[in-house]
C-alpha cells in the first residue's frame, strides 16, 4: 500500500492521527497533515483505510496493492 | 424524480418521546426510514430539503457546491442564530459561516492551536481542574446538580486557560451564553445578550494588544495580522463553542450511562473501553441535533435520484444520520465497544468539521472516567422522567442533572 496526501486539501481536523499514529503526524504550527510512513506496514492497512474513510477533507489516498 | 418527494414538504421534527430523552425524534427517524432525501418547509415560506441518511449526509457535507453562507441560507429555526453576526452580513472573521477560501484562510491560523499532540500536552492540567471540582463535589457531599459542579464549570475553565479569558467572568458569559443560544428566547433578548458578549470580548482584545499575554488570543494578537474586530469574534466563538458543546456531552453523557447499567458496570470494569464510549456516546447522543449543520446549494446537484436546485437549503438531521442502520448495525442501542463508532458525524464532516474535536474528545475522556472512579455508586437524585431536557437549544442536554452517592 502507497499513501499519498494533499496538503492543500487538509483541514487539521486530526482524525487521521487518531486512526494510524505511525504513519500520520500533524506539522506542530498550523496542524497541517504530515506523513511519517508512506508505505506502511500491512498491519496498520486497516487504521490507514479507517483513516481515508474519516479524513473530512478527503485529503488522503491509499493505493492498495503496491 | 421519484413521486413521493413531490407530495407536502415536511416541517422540521423536533419533537422527541418523552419517555426516551436519548431517542431523536420520532418523526425524524420515521423519515429517514421512508425517505432520507426530503422537501422542507421553512418558517419564511423556502422550501428546501432534509438530510436524514447517512451517506447523502457526509456527501453534502463534503461538497464545496454546497455553502455555509448566511445570507445563502433559510433557517430552519424560529429564529436565526445571533452569535453568527447581524442580519445577512456574516460579523468579520467568523469563519464559521464563510466558504473557502476565506474560511481556510482563518482556520489555517488556528489548528495548529487544536492538533492531537497539542491537546495532549493540556491532559494534565485538565486531569487536576477535574480533580479539584470532584474534591469539591465531595466535599459539598450529595446531593449536587452535575451540571453545575462538573459538566459546565470544566469545559469553561479549561477552554478560558486555552483563551486566556480570565476565568473569574464566568459566571457573565455562561449566562450570557444561555440566552444567545436559546432558541425559546426572543431575538431581541438574544441580541442584547451576543452584544453584551461582543462588547465583553472587544474590551479584553484591547486589553491584551496593550499587553501581550501567553495564550491563544495572546499569540494571535503577535503573530497573526487579525484585526480587533476578527479577534473578538474569533475569541467569542472559540468561548461559546468550547463550552456549551462539552458541557452538554458531559452531563447528558453521564444521564445515558446511568440510565444504561449494564453498559455503565462495563465500563467501569474495563479501562480499554475509555476511547470507544466517548466516540459511541457522541454518535448514540448527537447533541447538535436542530437544524445544524445546515448549506445553500450553489449550484443544481444532483443527489440520491433528486434534484437540489441553485438556492435551495438543506438541512442535516445529524441525529437521525448517526443511527442509519445503513451504516451502524443496531443503531439504536448504546455499545460502548461498538466498532466503528468514530464514524458518527456528531463533529461534522468535510471543511468545517469541528475544530475543537481533540479537545471535546480528552475532556470527555477524562471527565467520564474520573467520575465514575470517585463516584462509583453515583446515581440520580430524582426520578429519570423528571429530568428537563434543552429540546429548544442548539446544543441538545439537560438543564439539571440532581445525582447522589453513599457517603462512605
Ligand atoms: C462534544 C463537543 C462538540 C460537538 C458535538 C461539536 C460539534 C460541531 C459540529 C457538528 C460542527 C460542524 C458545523 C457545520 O458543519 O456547520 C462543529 C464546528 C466547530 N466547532 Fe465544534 N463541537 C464540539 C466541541 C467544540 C469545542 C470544544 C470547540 C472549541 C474549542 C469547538 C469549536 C468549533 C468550531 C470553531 C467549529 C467551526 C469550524 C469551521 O467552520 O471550520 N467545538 N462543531
Ligand atoms: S484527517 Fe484529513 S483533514 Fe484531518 S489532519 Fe488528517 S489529512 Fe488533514
Amino acid at each position: 500500500m502507497r499513501v499519498i496526501t494533499d496538503q492543500d486539501r487538509c483541514v487539521a481536523a486530526g482524525q487521521c492521527v487518531l486512526s494510524a499514529p505511525d504513519v500520520f503526524d500533524q506539522r506542530e504550527q498550523d496542524g497541517v497533515v504530515m506523513l511519517r510512513d508512506p508505505t506502511p506496514h500491512p498491519d496498520l492497512h486497516d487504521a490507514v483505510r479507517d483513516a481515508v474513510a474519516l479524513c473530512p477533507a478527503a485529503a488522503i489516498r491509499a493505493q492498495e496493492g503496491r | 424524480m421519484t413521486d413521493q418527494n413531490l407530495g407536502t414538504p415536511v416541517t422540521l421534527p423536533t419533537r422527541r418521546d418523552p419517555a426516551c430523552p436519548f431517542d431523536p425524534p420520532e418523526e425524524l427517524t420515521r423519515l429517514r426510514d421512508s425517505q432520507p432525501l426530503t422537501r422542507l418547509a421553512f418558517p419564511d415560506g423556502h422550501v428546501g430539503w432534509l438530510v436524514t441518511g447517512y451517506d447523502a449526509a457526509r456527501r453534502v457535507l463534503a461538497d464545496p457546491r454546497f455553502s455555509v453562507r448566511m445570507d445563502l441560507k433559510h433557517s430552519p429555526l424560529p429564529r436565526r442564530n445571533v452569535l453568527a453576526g447581524s442580519g445577512d452580513k456574516p460579523a468579520p472573521g467568523m469563519f464559521v459561516v464563510m466558504d473557502d477560501p476565506d474560511h481556510r484562510r482563518f482556520r489555517r491560523l488556528l489548528t495548529g492551536q487544536f492538533t492531537v499532540q497539542r491537546m495532549r500536552r493540556l491532559e494534565p492540567r485538565i486531569v487536576q481542574i477535574t480533580a479539584d471540582h470532584l474534591d469539591a463535589m465531595a466535599k459539598a457531599g450529595p446531593p449536587v446538580d452535575l451540571v453545575q459542579a462538573f459538566a459546565l464549570p470544566i469545559p469553561s475553565l479549561v477552554i478560558c486557560e486555552l483563551l486566556g479569558v480570565p476565568y473569574e467572568d464566568h459566571a457573565f458569559f455562561q449566562e450570557q451564553t444561555a440566552v444567545a443560544v436559546d432558541l425559546e428566547a426572543s431575538v431581541e433578548q438574544a441580541t442584547v445578550a451576543a452584544g453584551r458578549l461582543t462588547d465583553y470580548f472587544a474590551d479584553l482584545v484591547r486589553h491584551k494588544r496593550s499587553s501581550p499575554t501567553d495564550d491563544l488570543l495572546g499569540g494571535l494578537i503577535t503573530d497573526s495580522d487579525l484585526t480587533d474586530e476578527e479577534l473578538t469574534t474569533i475569541g467569542l466563538a472559540l468561548l461559546i463553542a468550547g463550552h456549551e458543546t462539552t458541557a452538554n456531552m458531559l452531563a447528558l453523557g453521564v444521564f445515558a450511562l446511568l440510565r444504561h447499567p449494564g453498559q455503565l458496570d462495563a465500563y467501569r470494569a474495563d479501562t480499554s473501553l475509555t476511547d470507544s464510549a466517548v466516540e459511541e456516546l457522541l454518535r448514540y447522543l448527537t447533541i447538535i441535533h436542530r437544524g445544524s449543520p445546515s448549506r445553500a446549494a450553489l449550484a443544481d446537484v444532483e443527489l440520491d435520484g433528486q434534484l437540489i436546485r441553485a438556492g435551495e437549503t438543506v438541512i442535516i438531521g445529524l441525529p437521525a444520520v448517526n443511527r442509519d442502520p445503513a451504516r451502524f448495525a443496531d443503531p439504536d442501542v448504546l455499545r460502548l465497544g461498538r466498532e466503528g463508532a468514530r464514524h458518527h458525524l456528531a463533529f461534522g464532516h468535510g471543511v468545517h468539521q469541528c475544530l475543537g474535536q481533540q479537545l471535546a474528545r480528552i475532556e470527555m475522556r477524562i471527565g467520564y472516567r474520573m467520575l465514575f472512579e470517585r463516584f462509583p455508586a453515583l446515581r440520580l437524585a430524582v426520578p429519570a422522567a423528571e429530568i428537563s431536557m434543552r429540546e429548544a437549544s442548539l446544543a441538545y442536554g439537560v438543564r439539571r442533572l440532581p445525582v447522589t452517592w453513599e457517603q462512605a
